[in-house]
């Protein structure tokens, strides 16, 4: 059994903070299939159209028939154990940092065998493992072997956080207290034990509202000014709070509807573009350095940056064109994030949400998610590792259909 | 094997190995690898009295020759060869390229082939090495702890002792006795004695391996020449008879660890092309980039049935004046592992043997030697290999 993750001490002002290393990064681009699949959290392996065999490592061609049409394709995840090593003496810094390092070598029940990172709680060979798919420091794929039956404090193994952004004991700053999504957020967030979270508030004249007023006084939960619109605002908390951020939800939005032949379309859009691409890029300048200055800072090191993004960023959603198109760059805008932040081993997770349950989606049918929902999912994301979270049956579903034909979307949208 | 039976295979009439050359070893060297393949180059020459512009024949292994091939090497040495060949095999380079360089000067289209094995060892050349080694190695290996051949066969020396029985006594026992061996050897690297105690002592690497179950990455060169009997008795060389060799790629790949390599499916052949049996061999070097892996070939090579490696360790003695002559020279784990030359180390000993040159280590009265080669992890196991029957030409 794993030793429970101990709450860190205040860090030691002399202590060296010690500096982000990566594990190794390169892959065939056949493998980077694996990676789109972890990135998912789900478990696919590369299989072959013609014979039906699993394949792995991954190919150019099925070595039992040669065929080359060879895609990816969701399979079990149960193995046996055929042997397993601590490596005490690595040739990788990321991995001398870390050592020892166990890992294992899985008969998959799907056919091929694989090299994966082994939790602690796992047996000897010949013991029953369950393999996933997760994202390492590099933000590439890499297959871990957990033991079927998990033990308490399973999650605080050393080696699983190094893939996941579990919020255990650490700090968090949820960008606006005002969004519906805040409020569930923190209980979501407190129920996986994380440590304090800050809040952030703009125009604080403003009455609180339903949300706000539910975090007021609440233990664990400390407000900070915060004004996305305002680079000196984002600036000044950063310099006061940057070097304790171990996850940041950023929450800008800015729902409208729209009318592409209306002239104050243009205004709307510069108001979008402000607040959710600017803001975000104004985040990003003021709290990037610091957090990816700290991707290894010990057990509760800065790990994630949390978007939450409509699910039309990616096919833009005509009665919401402009909120579309602000979503759309914000998207873009995580994509260059993830090339940065990955350096410092962050990882960059979009939640893709359908339309909330909020006043300004009431004029769209249902079914659309709750905070609750959306909050749950984020924090099951961290949990487990995943990249790319699509929340509720919306999201999931247009995620399903731009896979399956990305320009039917765009023209069932626009019906 | 043809359906009566009988090999289709035509033997190695006429063809011998000459000339065994080791470029003194160093742990690191600032040299590249051109340095290294022009030392056992100059060697060769010096040795047989051959010119090296008249050496019609090249096969070149090496890890570390980049971006040159071995045709660029021709003009960096100032060859002119008719025959060419580049042999990226490591650990079974030395016996793949005597079986192609044999064929070659059987049918004369070439009069004489410098097998050579060579590489340098800079600081951090072995974790690139490591790092875009295949890319099986690359996408599936490499990113889990990044331990390289000693993660690799600790999955394989685990699963192997769990499944056989086999201890790490009776891997020390073969190191122990390497290390023996490699006292008469001055090139070997480490001649410091090693005692079982010291062996069992040593601090783990990967699980169950340990530091006395691993070779040091270093530089050097091994090299020999292939040519017909009557070109060496022109020349006044010593010679040594090629009887058989095989070589096999990707067997048993249905196996989920490996336990055998491809040996197990021609080692018949090998036999029987040589007209011996394993009683026969008076000296054996096997690939041993772990003891593990000598033990497995102590089976595959038909000297003890599969799972019977360890009880065949503890009844015999490994030095050169032991029950089973076994890596004379010390092998790599003594002597050092100089890349891709780690293939042909096996086979140079082998040659100095059959010539009664092996100074201290001599085995008495040996007059076949079988040399195995072993290698290329692409991704879970090893899978090239080779063997070779040398008999002495007094013999």
């Amino acid at each position: 059994m794993v030793e429970a993750l101990r709450k860190p001490p205040r860090k030691d002002p002399l202590q060296r903070t010690t500096v982000p290393t990566l594990p190794p990064a390169a892959r065939s681009r056949a493998a980077q299939g694996l990676t789109r699949a972890a990135a998912l959290g789900r478990f696919a392996l590369q299989c072959c159209s013609d014979c039906g065999t699993f394949l792995y490592p991954p190919r150019e061609a099925c070595p039992a028939c040669l065929s080359d049409r060879l895609d990816y394709r969701d399979a079990p995840q149960s193995g046996t154990l055929l042997s397993e090593t601590t490596i005490r003496v690595s040739n990788d810094p990321y991995f001398r940092q870390r050592s020892p390092w166990r890992i294992g070598l899985v008969q998959l029940s799907a056919g091929p065998q694989v090299i994966c990172h082994l939790h602690d709680d796992c047996g000897a060979g010949g013991s029953s493992v369950y393999v996933t798919l997760q994202l390492d420091k590099s933000g590439q794929a890499v297959f871990f072997g957990l033991p079927p039956e998990k033990q308490p404090n399973w999650a605080d193994e050393r080696k699983w956080r190094e893939m996941t952004a579990d919020p255990k004991f650490r700090r968090v700053l949820i960008t606006d207290g005002r969004s519906a999504v805040a409020a569930a957020l923190v209980g979501a967030l407190q129920a996986a034990e994380c440590g304090e979270i800050f809040v952030g508030v703009s125009e604080p004249w403003k009455p609180d509202g339903a949300t706000l007023s539910k975090l007021r006084g609440l233990a664990g939960v400390t407000l900070v000014d915060l004004d996305l619109t305002s680079e000196k605002s984002v600036r000044d908390l950063a310099g006061s709070i940057g070097a304790k951020v171990d996850i940041l939800v950023n929450t800008a939005d800015h729902v409208r509807p729209s009318a592409l032949f209306d002239p104050a379309e243009l205004n709307r859009g510069r108001e979008a573009m402000e607040r959710v691409v600017m803001g975000s890029l104004r985040l990003v300048q003021a709290f990037g350095p610091v957090m990816t200055s700290r991707g290894a800072d010990r057990a509760t090191s800065a790990a994630a940056w949390v978007n939450i993004l409509p699910v039309y960023a990616e096919v833009n959603m005509p009665e919401f064109g402009m909120h579309s198109v602000a979503a759309a760059a914000a998207l873009s805008l995580s994509q260059w994030m993830r090339s940065e932040f990955r350096q410092g081993g962050l990882r960059v997770v979009n939640a893709f949400a359908g339309p909330l349950e909020t006043e300004w989606f009431e004029p769209l049918p249902p079914p659309k998610v709750t905070p609750g929902a959306l909050a749950s999912a984020i924090v099951k994301g961290l949990k487990s590792g995943t990249e790319d979270l699509y929340v509720g049956v919306v999201a999931e579903d247009i995620r399903d259909r731009l896979a399956s034909n990305a320009k039917a979307v765009e023209r069932e949208l626009g019906q | 094997m043809s359906s009566t039976g009988q090999s289709l295979r035509s033997g190695y009439d006429g063809v011998v190995l000459t000339t065994p050359v080791s470029v003194p070893y160093e742990r690191y060297s600032i040299k590249p690898a051109q340095w290294w393949v022009a030392a056992a180059l100059r060697a060769l020459s010096q040795q047989s009295g051959v010119r090296h512009a008249d050496m019609d024949g090249l096969a070149l292994a090496s890890f570390t020759l980049a971006p040159d091939s071995a045709v660029g090497v021709t003009q960096h040495l100032g060859l002119s060869p008719r025959w060419l060949d580049n042999v990226p095999m490591g650990g079974v380079a030395g016996i793949v390229s005597i079986r192609r360089a044999a064929r070659a000067v059987q049918s004369g289209d070439v009069d004489m082939v410098a097998c050579i094995g060579a590489d340098t060892n800079h600081v951090d050349t072995f974790r690139q090495t490591l790092a875009s080694f295949s890319r099986f190695a690359q996408d599936a290996v490499y990113p889990y702890g990044a331990g390289g051949p000693n993660a690799s066969f600790a999955l394989i020396a685990r699963h192997y002792m769990d499944r056989f029985g086999a201890r790490r006594e009776d891997f020390g026992k073969l190191a122990v006795s390497q290390r023996t061996n490699a006292a008469f050897n001055p090139n070997a690297l480490m001649r410091k004695p090693l005692t079982l105690d010291d062996y069992m002592a040593a601090r783990p690497i990967c699980d169950p391996i340990h530091l006395y179950d691993c070779v040091m990455p270093c530089a050097g060169a091994e090299a020999f020449l292939v040519m017909r009997e009557s070109q060496a008795r022109a020349l006044g060389l010593g010679y040594v008879h090629l009887r058989s060799a095989i070589e096999r790629h990707n067997a048993h790949a249905s196996d989920p660890v490996q336990v055998r390599g491809g040996w197990t499916i021609d080692i018949a052949e090998l036999y029987a092309m040589a007209g011996l049996g394993p009683d026969d061999i008076d000296v054996l070097q096997t690939y041993d980039d772990y003891p593990v892996i000598s033990m497995m070939q102590f089976e595959d090579l038909g000297f003890c049935a599969k799972g019977d490696g360890a009880a065949f360790v503890r009844a015999h003695s490994f030095t050169h004046d032991g029950s089973f002559p076994h890596n004379t020279s010390g092998g790599q784990l003594s002597a050092g592992q100089a890349g891709a030359a780690g293939g042909h180390l096996g086979v140079v000993e082998t040659i100095r043997q059959l010539l009664g040159e092996a100074g201290g280590r001599q085995v008495a009265k040996a007059r076949y030697g079988m040399a195995s080669g072993f290698g290329m992890i692409n991704y879970d196991r090893g899978l090239a290999s080779g063997a070779v029957i040398l008999e002495a030409a007094h013999g």
